[in-house]
């Protein structure tokens, strides 16, 4: 067992916990330091705004120098983001670095949310609608946000 | 008189050193300058016609892994030594190029800034990476703020603990097979971590590993190598027509493992059908042969008594087990028309290949929707192939049949070669052959045509006895003459061969074929 993907883990909830970005908070499982459950709320000014959306995020023995798994526990309807709540982001993928940790991740799918990328849809509907619907896309993210308070 | 000898073959020899400039091989040849030898010996250059290049061969030269990492040296020496950068720079710079020094070269003089940095490379500063030790210094990967900690940055100066770079750089070459294009950790940056580094940071192993992957990118890279595709084969060969030539070139190259293969498409050897046609025959052949065309093509029946017969010998003379009859396997008609002075197998006979179609076609109904045109040269295309794996059999045999030989004869072990060069030379002209066949469907019919079936028709006979030979059993009081029998045989059809292959080539440079399909595409 790896002790220094779970040394990070620590520096990284101690971080999230003395110097919290606005609009996120997670923290590892009491059992389980590799399994995280994260909330985001969406960004003020948005379509998203006052929506909790929540997360899980699965870390293996390899982090920092692999990416979590990271995916939406809330139903979500986002260009980005599967019908399983798995998302696109490049920065999980061929992007990553090993200096991201889990506060950089959280708010890097926070700015996805008000900022998605069409072009790269992993929901096909939800990316026309943003690009040709843009009424009937609020619409529906509003059906979600609302669904999120449950 | 000495003196004028002397004049002429000075002419001859700067001929020959001027041949040496002009070939643009990318790498230095140990063989001996012919300035270094003495005047006398430049007879030596004078050369054999059999050994003038033809014009179905081209040059090549194979490379060991040893070789491969001798070269990578003497360009990163030669481009480090040019730009005065360091070596492991040169190196990445040379990978970022794909091994084209020249345009590296080029484009570095004209912008050096933007080369470095589209790169990854920073060149400022940049001393031998080391460990040091730095004060109230916290790693951002791990958090360890340990004061004895030994830390590493490179130019880009982003610096992260040794255990940190060990793991990371382990697990991008362990586990993503990633070697040239390993970036420095920090987000955003993208410095990629030189060969010297790496080398400092990783286990024994690892950098033996990383050292073949970056071999591998080398050969991967460079437009002039290619790996040889043979199982577990670990060298490279080394040959200098481009990709744009292969419409009238089939770059047929040895691998030192004895695998011929085409350096064009890496296939193996299909000349004298250009890559184009291979490729198209392959695709047509696995779209409508499948199943039935197997069967067409393995299994036939007597055309006298029916019995469906399986050829499991490497010659094409048949006799039925049941009624006797002897016939050709190819085109089913009586051997005794063969034997004597016609062999009219290989053509595209409108009569003859009808005959077969309606014989076939009566027999074997559920065949019926694939009996087309093609599937006359399908069938002797899969003949040959059939034949070919099936002598391969025969090598099995043809070395019992050696050691019965030195057995029953005074013949020494090196007396009886000639039987296994025979079957050299026949599993070869096979291979030919089956190409031959691919060729020919995509052949538009004019008298050019005519010609190539006229050689491949000799060839076909000229293997066929050659196959006959090699099956007879072998009686202790006629070995002698079987040997010379076999000998003159395998020198003719060895002829034949080249006589093929030669016109063959001649004709693509000369574009006298003309093909039924568009072979750019």
């Amino acid at each position: 067992m790896s002790t220094e993907a779970r040394r990070r883990l620590m520096r990284d909830f101690k971080r999230l916990q003395n110097d919290p970005p606005a609009g996120i908070s997670g923290a590892p499982c009491s059992d389980n330091i590799l399994q995280w459950n994260a909330v985001i709320f969406g960004p003020a000014e948005t379509p998203f705004e006052d929506g909790t959306f929540k997360l899980t995020l699965q870390f293996d023995e390899n982090y920092p120098n692999r990416p979590p798994s990271v995916k939406f526990i809330s139903r979500m309807f986002h260009p980005n983001v599967y019908a399983n709540g798995e998302l696109c982001l490049d920065i999980l993928q061929n992007r990553w670095s090993p200096t991201y940790d889990v506060a950089a991740i959280l708010t890097s799918i926070q700015s996805l949310l008000h900022d998605p990328n069409p072009n790269s849809p992993a929901n096909a509907e939800a990316a026309n609608l943003y690009r040709e619907n843009r009424k009937e896309y609020i619409r529906r993210v509003r059906e979600i946000v609302e669904s999120s308070w449950e | 008189m000495s003196e004028n000898s002397e004049e002429e073959y000075n002419t001859i020899d700067d001929d020959f050193i001027y041949d040496e400039d002009d070939d643009n091989s990318i790498f230095e040849t140990d063989e001996p300058d012919p300035l270094d030898d003495e005047g006398d010996l430049t007879f030596s250059y004078i050369v054999a016609d059999k050994d003038r290049p033809k014009n179905y061969e081209v040059d090549f030269k194979v490379h060991s892994v040893a070789g491969i990492v001798k070269n990578q040296d003497e360009e990163v020496t030669h481009v480090s030594n040019i730009l005065g950068i360091e070596k492991q720079h040169a190196a990445t710079l040379l990978r970022h190029f794909r091994w084209n020094k020249e345009r590296l070269i080029e484009r570095y003089m004209d912008d050096s800034v933007n080369v470095l940095r589209q790169a990854g490379v920073i060149t400022e500063n940049s001393k031998a990476p080391k460990f040091t030790k730095v004060r109230n210094f916290t790693c951002e990967i791990c958090c360890d703020d340990d004061r004895n900690m030994e830390t590493l940055a490179l130019s880009c100066t982003h610096r992260f603990c040794r255990d940190c770079y060990e793991h990371y750089l382990t697990q991008k070459i362990k586990e993503e097979g990633e070697s040239r294009r390993i970036l420095c950790m920090a987000n955003q940056c993208n410095v990629i971590v030189d060969e010297k580094t790496v080398e400092l940071v990783v286990k024994k192993d690892v950098h033996e590993r990383y050292r073949t992957l970056l071999n591998r990118t080398y050969v991967d890279d460079n437009d002039h190598l290619r790996w040889c595709p043979a199982p577990s084969c670990e060298y490279a060969v080394e040959c200098h027509v481009p990709q744009t030539s292969l419409i009238s070139i089939v770059p047929t190259v040895e691998c030192t493992c004895h695998h011929r293969f085409c350096f064009g498409c890496g296939f193996p050897d299909h000349q004298p059908s250009i890559c184009a046609l291979v490729r198209k025959w392959i695709k047509k052949c696995e779209d409508d042969s499948e199943t039935a065309n197997w069967i067409s093509a393995h299994t036939k029946e007597c055309s006298k008594c029916h019995s469906t017969i399986e050829k499991n010998g490497g010659c094409n003379h048949m006799t039925c087990r049941k009624c006797k009859y002897e016939f050709c396997w190819v085109c089913m008609g009586p051997w005794s028309e063969h034997g004597t002075s016609w062999y009219n197998c290989n053509r595209f006979d409108e009569k003859s290949s009808q005959d077969a179609r309606d014989q076939q076609a009566k027999s074997r109904a559920s065949l019926e929707r694939y009996l087309h045109a093609s599937i006359f040269y399908y069938n002797r295309y899969a003949n040959h192939e059939q034949s070919a794996k099936l002598d391969r059999e025969l090598y099995l045999k043809t070395e019992k049949k050696m050691e019965e030989m030195q057995q029953t004869s005074d013949l020494s072990w090196i007396e009886v070669q000639f039987l296994k060069k025979a079957v050299d030379i026949l599993v070869q002209c096979r291979m030919t052959l089956k190409w031959t066949y691919a060729f020919a469907f995509y052949l538009a019919r004019n008298n050019q045509t005519e010609i190539f079936e006229d050689n491949q028709r000799d060839l076909e006979m000229a293997v066929e006895q050659l196959s006959e030979l090699l099956e007879k059993p072998i009686e202790a009081e006629k070995i002698a003459e079987l040997k010379q029998e076999v000998l003159n045989k395998t020198v003719y059809v060895g002829s034949r061969r080249e006589v093929l292959l030669e016109d063959t080539a001649k004709g693509l440079l000369e574009t006298r074929w003309e093909f039924q399909v568009d072979i750019k595409e």
